[in-house]
C-alpha cells in the first residue's frame, strides 16, 4: 500500500544546527500517527519540508507519491495545520476559510461544511483575531479539512485546548482515521496522544528514534518486569534476589523485579512462604515508554531508522 | 509490520474545479476585500487627494488693478485672464505689431530683412512713463520680425510666418506651436535675409535666401480651413525679459517687457488687389508696462522699405514663469498624499502575511509562488488603479470649477490630454502600489517598506516641485527616481521657441509623460522580480 506521506533521508541544516539528520518515515492511511519528540527535535521543520515550504538539503518528501509542490489542488491531497496563529486578525474566521476555499476552486458551501465539522458554530462570523488559541486550533482544523483530503498533518493541535477540547480532538482524529484518512499529529507531550495515536514516530535531534505501533512501544518499555506488593518486603527481596532476579524497592510495600516471569515469582514466593497481596506484569504508560526511549536516544544516537516503512523500532 | 491492516485509503469527495491563475486571483481578491482597514485605506486615498485638490482651488486670493490707471482694486473672478485660443484650442499669446493688406486667393509675399534690433531693461525694472526711458539695446533670443500670412487680424487666428529672431536665426513658425529652423546666424545690413511665403490653397510654404536668387524651402504648413481672403504683411514682436535665479530654497525671477524693431526692403506682394494699401495695427493686448510699449508700436514706410516696431509674442501660452493660467493637473496635486495611503495598503497586503506567518498557509494552498505574487500584483494594481481613477474623475472637474470661480484661468487642453492625465494618474496609483507590493515582498516589514516607498517616490516629488532644490537637482530626481512617473500628470508642454523656466516647480518635468511612467514601471518590475527570486529561492 502506498504511504499517504513518506519522507526519505531528509537532511537540513540551519547554520550550525543540523535540524534534520537523515529523517525517514511513512504515514499510513487509516491511522493516527503521532509525531513525537522534544521541542527542537525537527518536527515542525519536517512538516514544512513536506509542504514544500522549506527545501531540504537532501532527501525527499512525498504526499500520495508526489512532491507537494507538484500537486494541482494541494489542499485536496493534504490538509495541514502548522500554526494556529497564522491568520489576519481583522479578517473574520469565515472569510479566512473563504479565501482558502477560493484558492482551491472550492465553493463557499464547502466552508459551511467544515465549520460544522470543526464545531466552530456561530463564532465563525467574528474576527479571527479575537479567538482563543483553542478556537484558533479548531479554525485551523477546519482549514485543513477544506479540501476533504485523504491525509492530514497537524502541528501541536492540542496546544491551548481545554480538557474538553482535547477529548474532542482525540475523538475527532480517531473518526477521521476511521474514514481511511492518514493523520500525522505532532506533539511534544506524549500524554496528549494517549488513546489517540495508533502509531508513533519518535524523533530526537533530527533523527527517528522509534517508528512503531503504540502497542509495541508500551510492551517494549514495560520489559519483562513484574510488580509485587507484599508486607514482607525484605524477605521477598532476599528470596527473589537469590533466584537471580534484579529487585528494586519502589515503595514501602512494592517491589519491581526483572529477570523472572510473574509465574516464577509466584512459585518462589509461595515456596518460601512469603505473603503477598499482588503480583502483576508491569505495564508502562506511554509517557514512561517515551521517557525511556528518549533517554536511550541520548546513549544510542548512532542508530537511525533506515527502514522507511518503519516496521522496526530503531533503538531498542 | 504493524501497519499492514486492510485499510481502504480515503478518497476525497470534494471535486475541485480546474487549477489556474483565476483561482489565485480570486483568493487574493477575497483576502483583500475582507480586511476592512485596507478598504478604508483606499477611501482615505480618494479623500486626501480630492481634499488637497479642492484646497489648491480655493487657496490664495487673486487681486488685480481695476480700470484705467489701475484705479480701484478688483479681485476674484473679475481678474480672470482671458487669453485668445489658437486654432487647436490651446491658449496662446498673439500680441504683435502688424503691417498688413488683404490677399485674395493664392499669392506670395517677399521681403528682405536688413536689420533687427531691440530694447530691454537689464535689471527688469524700466523707467516710468510710456516711452522706452531706461531701456538698453539688445534683442531677446526669441524676439522676432518677419513676414506673415494670417487668417485675419484677430488674435489667435491661424497663421504661418517666416522671421528672423534675436538668437535663433531664421525660423518658420505657424499656428503657435510649430517651429522649424531656417538659415542660422544674426541678421545685419551686411548679412541680410530674404524671406518668402507662398500661399497655395490651404498650404503655405516658407523660403529663405541670402541673395534673393537662390531660395531654400524651410517648411510647409497646412492651415485647414484658411479663408480665401487672408491678411498678409510684416510683423515685429518681442517677449518679456526674464532672469531667473535658482538656488536652494527656491528661485526668483525679475524681468520686464521688451521691444523689437525690424527693417525691411524689397517688400513685394504678388497677387494683391489693385490699389491695396498697407495698414498698421496692434494685434492682441498686453498688461501694465507692456501695454504702454504696445501703445508705442508703429511702422514707417518709404517706398518698398519698412521699419516695424512691436512688443508681445506669437507663441503658445505657458504656465509658471510664462502665464498665470492653471494647468488641469493642478487639481490632482493631492496625488502624492493619496499615494502614501496607497503605499501603506499595498505594503500591508503582503507584509501582514509575513508578520503573522500567514504566508505559509498561502504558499501551502498555492505552492507556485510566482503565481501568488502575480495574483497579488493584479489585485492591488486593479484596485488602486480604480481608486486613482475615481479620485481624479472627482477631483479634476470639481477643483477646476472652484478655481475658475475664484478667478483662476484654467488652461484649456485637448480631451485626449485630459484623458491621459486622468488615466495616467490612475496608472500612477497602480504603479506605486505594485512597487510597494514588490518592496514589501522583498523586505517583509510594513514600516520599512512604507518608508522606502515614501523616500523613493513622495519625497523626491515634494523636493522637486516645492522649489526646495535647485532646478538641475530637481530634474535629475524626476528622471532617476520612480517619482518620474508624476510626469504622466503634466499637461503643460515645454516649447523650445518659448523662453521660460521649465522646472518641476513650474510644472514641467524632464521626461515625457509615459517615459516618466516607464521609469516607475521599471522600478516596480525590478522590485517584483527580486521579490520573486527571494520568494522562490528561500524557505518560506
Amino acid at each position: 500500500m502506498e504511504a499517504a506521506i513518506e519522507v526519505n533521508g531528509l537532511r537540513k541544516r540551519f547554520g550550525p544546527t543540523q535540524a534534520l539528520d537523515g529523517l525517514s518515515f511513512a504515514v499510513q492511511p487509516g491511522q493516527v500517527t503521532g509525531f513525537v519528540g522534544p521541542n527542537g527535535a525537527g518536527k515542525s521543520t519536517t512538516m514544512r519540508v513536506i509542504l514544500g515550504l522549506d527545501a531540504p538539503d537532501a532527501g525527499t518528501a512525498l504526499v500520495g507519491g508526489q512532491p507537494y509542490r507538484s500537486l494541482r489542488h494541494p489542499l485536496s491531497h493534504l490538509g495541514s495545520l502548522l500554526d494556529a496563529a497564522a491568520l489576519q486578525p481583522s479578517r473574520s474566521a469565515r472569510n479566512h476559510l473563504l479565501w482558502l476555499a477560493h484558492s482551491q476552486g472550492l465553493a463557499a458551501r464547502r466552508v459551511d461544511e467544515v465549520v460544522e465539522q470543526a464545531g466552530l458554530g456561530s463564532a465563525i462570523r467574528r474576527k479571527a483575531g479575537g479567538f482563543s488559541l483553542g478556537m484558533r486550533q479548531r479554525l485551523g482544523i477546519a482549514a485543513a479539512l477544506l479540501g476533504d483530503p485523504p491525509a492530514l498533518m497537524l502541528d501541536e493541535p492540542f496546544n491551548g485546548m481545554d480538557p474538553e477540547g482535547i477529548v474532542w480532538m482525540r475523538g475527532f482524529l480517531r473518526s477521521l482515521a476511521a474514514q481511511g484518512r492518514a493523520i500525522l499529529v505532532s506533539s511534544h507531550l506524549m500524554s496528549e496522544l494517549q488513546d489517540a495515536a495508533d502509531h508513533l514516530v519518535v524523533v530526537g535531534r533530527g533523527k527517528v528514534i522509534a517508528d512503531t505501533s503504540v502497542a509495541e512501544l508500551i510492551a517494549a518499555a514495560s520489559g519483562d518486569r513484574v510488580a509485587v506488593r507484599t508486607a514482607a518486603r525484605t524477605h521477598a527481596m532476599t528470596v527473589l534476589a537469590n533466584a537471580g532476579a534484579t529487585v528494586a524497592a519502589t515503595g514501602l510495600e512494592t517491589l519491581t523485579i526483572s529477570g523472572l516471569t510473574a509465574e516464577r515469582v509466584v512459585t518462589l514466593l509461595n515456596a518460601s512462604a512469603v505473603p503477598f497481596s499482588e503480583v502483576s506484569a508491569h505495564r508502562a504508560s506511554l509517557e514512561e515508554a517515551y521517557m525511556e526511549l528518549t533517554r536511550e536516544a541520548v546513549e544510542f544516537r548512532a542508530a537511525p531508522a533506515e527502514d522507511a516503512n518503519g516496521s522496526e523500532g530503531a533503538a531498542r | 509490520m504493524t501497519t499492514t491492516s486492510s485499510v481502504t485509503p480515503y478518497r476525497t469527495e470534494v471535486h475541485s474545479a480546474r487549477d489556474g491563475f483565476a483561482q489565485s486571483l480570486r483568493a487574493e481578491w477575497t483576502k483583500f476585500r475582507t480586511v476592512r482597514g485596507w478598504i478604508i485605506g483606499l477611501f482615505v486615498a480618494v479623500l486626501v487627494m480630492v481634499g488637497l485638490g479642492l484646497l489648491t482651488a480655493t487657496a490664495g486670493s487673486i487681486q488685480c488693478g481695476g480700470g484705467p490707471g489701475n484705479s480701484g482694486q478688483r479681485s476674484g473672478a473679475a481678474c480672470r485672464l482671458n487669453p485668445p485660443l489658437g486654432p487647436d484650442g490651446e491658449a496662446v499669446f498673439d500680441t504683435f505689431y502688424f503691417v498688413h493688406q488683404p490677399l485674395a486667393g493664392n499669392g506670395t509675399i517677399t521681403a528682405r530683412v536688413t536689420s533687427f534690433t531691440g530694447l530691454y531693461s537689464p535689471q527688469g525694472a524700466i523707467g516710468s512713463g510710456s516711452d522706452t526711458a531706461g531701456m538698453v539695446s539688445g534683442t531677446q533670443p526669441w524676439s522676432k520680425a518677419g513676414i506673415i500670412i494670417k487668417q485675419s487680424d484677430a488674435a489667435g487666428s491661424a497663421y504661418a510666418a517666416m522671421m528672423v529672431t534675436g538668437g535663433n536665426g531664421v525660423r518658420m513658425q505657424y499656428n503657435f506651436t510649430h517651429d522649424v529652423a531656417g538659415t542660422p546666424g544674426a541678421v545685419s545690413s551686411s548679412s541680410p535675409r530674404w524671406l518668402r511665403l507662398v500661399r497655395s490653397g490651404d498650404t503655405i510654404t516658407g523660403y529663405d535666401s541670402l541673395d534673393g536668387t537662390h531660395w531654400t524651402a524651410v517648411s510647409s504648413a497646412t492651415l485647414a480651413g484658411l479663408p480665401s481672403t487672408v491678411q498678409v504683411g510684416l510683423f515685429a514682436t518681442s517677449p518679456g525679459y526674464t532672469v531667473t535665479t535658482q538656488n536652494f530654497g527656491g528661485g526668483s525671477s525679475v524681468g520686464g517687457p521688451t521691444q523689437a524693431t525690424g527693417s525691411f526692403d524689397n517688400v513685394a506682394v504678388q497677387g494683391a488687389a489693385q490699389g491695396a494699401t498697407w495698414q498698421g495695427d496692434v494685434v492682441g493686448t498686453a498688461k501694465a508696462r507692456a501695454a504702454d510699449l504696445l501703445q508705442a508700436a508703429n511702422y514707417q514706410q518709404s517706398g518698398d522699405g519698412f521699419t516695424v516696431t512691436g512688443t508681445g509674442d506669437i507663441a503658445p501660452w505657458g504656465a509658471g514663469g510664462l502665464g498665470d493660467g492653471r494647468p488641469v493637473e493642478q487639481s490632482l496635486v493631492g496625488a502624492f498624499a493619496g499615494l502614501i495611503a496607497i503605499a501603506i495598503v499595498a505594503a500591508m497586503f503582503i507584509t501582514a502575511e509575513y508578520r503573522r506567518g500567514l504566508i505559509r498557509l498561502t504558499l501551502a494552498a498555492t505552492p507556485r509562488r510566482g503565481r501568488v505574487l502575480a495574483a497579488k500584483a493584479v489585485v492591488i494594481g486593479t484596485m488602486t488603479f480604480l481608486v486613482g481613477l475615481v479620485a481624479s474623475v472627482i477631483a479634476m472637474p470639481l477643483s477646476d470649477h472652484i478655481a475658475y470661480n475664484h478667478g483662476r484661468y484654467i488652461l484649456p487642453v485637448s480631451s485626449l490630454t485630459e484623458f491621459r492625465v486622468i488615466v495616467g494618474t490612475a496608472a500612477l496609483f497602480a504603479g506605486v502600489a505594485i512597487f510597494a507590493l514588490g518592496v514589501g515582498a522583498l523586505l517583509r516589514r510594513s514600516a520599512t517598506t512604507v518608508t522606502v516607498v515614501i523616500v523613493m517616490i513622495v519625497l523626491p516629488y515634494i523636493l522637486a516641485v516645492a522649489s526646495v532644490l535647485p532646478a538641475d537637482a530637481a530634474q535629475w530626481l524626476m528622471r532617476l527616481t520612480p517619482a518620474a512617473a508624476f510626469s504622466v500628470q503634466q499637461s503643460l508642454v515645454a516649447y523650445p521657441q518659448v523662453t521660460a523656466s521649465y522646472t518641476p516647480s513650474n510644472g514641467y518635468f524632464p521626461l515625457a509623460p509615459w517615459a516618466g511612467f516607464a521609469v516607475l514601471c521599471g522600478y516596480a518590475i525590478l522590485a517584483l522580480g527580486l521579490a520573486h527570486l527571494r520568494l522562490s529561492r528561500r524557505d518560506a
